[in-house]
């Protein structure tokens, strides 16, 4: 569907002049998809989406997997920026941003630094609860602990500090790939082994029940605001891979069907993650609003997935933006201002790991 | 599929509401307006972990012993490709025209030479052209089962023909397999208690020859008594056979075919002996069933393609066909070798596995307390790929083994992968170790969460 041009106008009305800048079309912009990472195949999902939206703002654009022949790509025939849509491990620690910060290219998204903070949820939980945003009691502890301390006592002070029900997560990675719910105890053994099949440190945490809602962030220049909200109720009550990637599976409400001072406060809750952890251009805060209007904090990304069944997207559309209008805007900022205006140069991040 | 939440709303409407009645762009959606129109066989059609891991398995770092390609790079392109430049220039009409629903005459008869080799005596006018084998399983599984009909098959089974059955909503009912193929005691048992439940079973589908995922053989005694427990209980048999060249040490074996001509369905396919791109293969069927598939072949697809079906022809015409799936068997047997040689030189002595004598697989059996899918985010991580088990299974069995091809790995990176495999299998160990191995590890039924075709 190609809007009309009446709808280009109505958009850059009133979004203040952004959207469809002049003296962008023909823009050079590499997207990054695919990876090795677990999410390699969302990745590719969000690369094709979001390659298809640019183009049609007139950008010029090619989607790269990330292997050995990026670097001598983007040195020989520099692109006037990169958009990194690589999820799971390397694209959203920073390290392929590190790598795009050593050959001076622009990049859409945080800088390393903030990545690294992110990614790692145990970190980002961290530095968002001194920021005053409430998050879920959790322990953060590697497969050797309880190999060296012995699994059962290790999992009944778990339970007794944590609670039941629980939550246990790959302290890296998204998708929900290896994250499994726990009502009882017996099923926390099964559940940590899922864990550690994704990566050696497992977050355990508090399950909250209530409504699940995903609030993006973007800040194309003027300061970071959150569209949106978007609440997420699976059809089989957990938003695992299958619900996230299956269309139809999951139903989503946009904007959400909360309280107007508890959607409010949905969106202070992710502005101010993103701005504590440093974060730029673009995130979306996983979040969960318990019967009593706490907001929790679960999550945020760095490369949020921009499939075809994503939130952001919804986001997006119900923000009365268009997906590639926005990137578009996002490539322009980052080619503007390639050192990067975040709120904050560097997160926040505590001096022990938690 | 049409878009549901349009890009662009008006203006505005910065709030809203509920489904049908908010403005564009909000209110509530599955983002898929059909979600409630789709079939009852469309149910189990969804994104899959299994299968989102099996794409990191396509990158050239990954050592993929998941999929099941054929390695064609030893077909002689100068060959194929004068033959195809002589097909569209001297009957290029005919090639790209539509062709009979039974497929072309000529090729029937050269279908007819190779099913020779396995002792089989057939008229070409018995022979129906399809879209590879696999669309011949569809074929006939369309034209026999109806919702709830027990189709009975070895386990583990093909994951193809699985997803098949499950389309056409059939029941099915796995039967052991040993080192010797299907257990015909086993096969006799399980026949009588479905019938004695008053279930209808309408076929038994076997992969007599170097099997996949199992690597297993009927073995020449067993399949006069595979055919007279299926003939007794008066059940037909789909003898799917696609492999059956490929055999490393010996002559192909006899084709259940060939000694029952009225009570076996046999398929094959070019696809391992020359190039699956084609998508070339075959059913031969007793006459009635036949005329029934050529039907069933025509509102399917009108006709199996005719320039594929002319190119193979062509191929079987101009080369050396047979000396070609001589070369194909010694390459595939050195890969096997490696393999084998790999395995026995590092895998855990808890883990068990069988040498194929033929074809592209090993079914690994995993030390005890082991799950292969759970294993999976592991071995991707770890740069090594294989399909779990259960994709082999439609009740949720098969968690403890998985099947390991070496068709498409050179020597080197089949031993590489082996020993990344074993890595993963002793981080895995340690883990379960740790937490204790008696985790209780829960199937799917039903899902079948096999790798795609064009995965290397």
């Amino acid at each position: 569907m190609t809007p009309t041009s009446e709808d280009r106008d109505a958009v850059t009305t009133r979004a203040g002049g952004t959207g469809g800048r002049s003296g962008d079309a023909g823009r050079r912009v590499v997207v990054l998809a695919g990876g090795l990472s677990h999410e390699r195949d969302v990745s590719l999902r969000s690369g094709r989406r979001v390659a298809e939206a640019l183009r049609e703002t007139g950008a010029e654009v090619e989607v790269r997997d990330v292997d050995a022949d990026l670097l001598r790509v983007l040195r020989e025939d520099r692109p006037d920026c990169v958009v990194p849509l690589l999820h799971g491990e390397s694209g959203e620690d920073g390290a392929v941003r590190e790598v795009l910060e050593l050959v001076d290219v622009p990049y859409v998204g945080s800088r390393p630094s903030a990545c690294r903070a992110a990614f790692d949820k145990p970190v980002a939980i961290s530095v968002v609860a001194r920021a005053g945003i409430a998050v879920p009691r959790s322990v953060t502890l590697p497969h050797e602990t309880f190999r060296e301390l012995g699994a059962a006592a290790v999992m009944e002070a778990i339970v007794s500090s944590v609670g039941l029900p629980l939550i246990v997560k790959p302290a890296r990675g998204g998708s929900a790939l290896g994250c499994t719910a726990v009502r009882e105890e017996s099923a926390l053994p099964g559940a940590m082994v899922g864990a550690f099949a994704y990566g050696p440190t497992a977050l355990v945490q508090r399950l909250v029940e209530g409504t699940e809602v995903a609030v993006p962030v973007v800040d194309t220049g003027d300061g970071p605001r959150a569209l949106p909200v978007v609440s997420i109720e699976p059809d089989g009550g957990v938003y695992d891979y299958t619900a996230r990637y299956t269309a139809g599976s999951t139903r989503f409400e946009v904007p959400a069907k909360l309280p107007d001072d508890l959607a409010t406060e949905c969106a202070r809750v992710a502005v101010l993650a993103h701005e504590s952890l440093g974060l730029r251009h673009l995130s979306r805060s996983d979040l969960i609003v318990d019967p009593d209007g706490t907001v929790w904090f679960l999550e945020v990304n760095v490369a949020p997935g921009l499939t075809e069944t994503s939130t952001v997207p919804l986001s997006v559309g119900a923000a009365g933006l268009d997906l590639g209008e926005l990137v578009a805007d996002l490539v322009h900022v980052a080619v503007s201002d390639p050192s990067g205006a975040t709120t904050r140069a560097t997160p926040a991040i505590p001096q022990t790991n938690p | 599929m049409p878009e549901h939440l349009p890009r662009l709303r008006a203006p505005g409407a910065a709030t809203g509401g509920v489904a049908g009645s908010g403005p564009a762009g909000t209110g509530s959606t599955r983002l898929d307006s059909y979600v409630d129109r789709y079939a009852a066989r469309t149910r189990g059609m969804t994104a899959s972990e299994i299968r989102a891991l099996f794409s990191v398995a396509s990158r050239p770092e990954v050592v993929s012993l998941a999929g099941g390609m054929p390695n064609i790079s030893g077909l002689p392109l100068d060959v194929v490709g004068d033959a195809i430049d002589d097909l569209v220039r001297h009957r290029g009409t005919v090639a790209m025209q539509y062709g009979s629903g039974q497929g072309d005459p000529r090729l029937r008869e050269q279908i007819c030479d190779v099913m020779r080799l396995e002792g089989i005596e057939a008229h070409p006018d018995d022979v129906v052209v399809t879209v590879g084998s696999q669309q011949a399983v569809d074929l006939v599984t369309r034209i026999f089962c109806d919702p709830g009909d027990v189709v009975v098959c070895e386990a583990p089974s093909y994951v193809g023909a699985l997803g098949v059955f499950k389309a056409y909503q059939c029941d099915v009912v796995h039967v052991e397999m040993d080192r010797h193929g299907l257990v015909p005691q086993a096969l006799r048992e399980a026949l009588a208690h479905v019938q004695a439940a008053g279930r209808r079973i309408k076929f038994v589908y076997t992969i007599p020859n170097y099997h996949n995922p199992a690597g297993v053989t009927l073995s020449t005694e067993r399949r006069a008594e595979i055919l007279e427990i299926c003939r007794e209980a008066d059940v037909l048999v789909l003898e799917d056979n696609p492999y059956g060249l490929l055999g490393f040490d010996e002559e192909p074996y006899r084709a259940l075919r060939a000694d029952e001509p009225d009570g076996v369905i046999y398929l094959g396919s070019f696809s391992k002996t020359f190039a699956p791109g084609f998508r070339v293969g075959w059913a031969l069927a007793p006459h009635a069933v036949r005329e029934k598939l050529v039907l069933a072949q025509e509102s399917a697809t009108l006709c199996p393609p005719s320039f594929s079906q002319l190119a193979v022809s062509a191929y079987l015409d101009k080369h050396d066909w047979l000396g070609q799936i001589k070369q194909f068997r010694e390459m595939y047997r050195e890969r096997r070798d490696a393999m084998v040689n790999a395995l026995d030189d590092m895998m855990p002595a808890a883990a068990r596995w069988n040498v194929p004598t033929g074809g592209f697989y090993v079914w690994l059996t995993l030390p005890p307390g082991l799950d292969a899918k759970a294993m999976l985010p592991r071995a991707v991580t770890s740069r090594v790929a294989f399909v779990p088990g259960t994709a082999f299974f439609a009740d949720g069995f098969g968690s403890q083994s998985m099947r390991l091809s070496y068709c498409y790995p050179t020597p080197e990176r089949i031993r590489e992968g082996v020993r990344r495999l074993v890595g993963v299998i002793e981080e895995e160990l340690e883990v379960r170790h740790t937490f204790g191995t008696a985790l209780p590890t829960p199937g799917v039924p039903g899902r079948y969460d096999g790798p795609t075709t064009d995965l290397t």
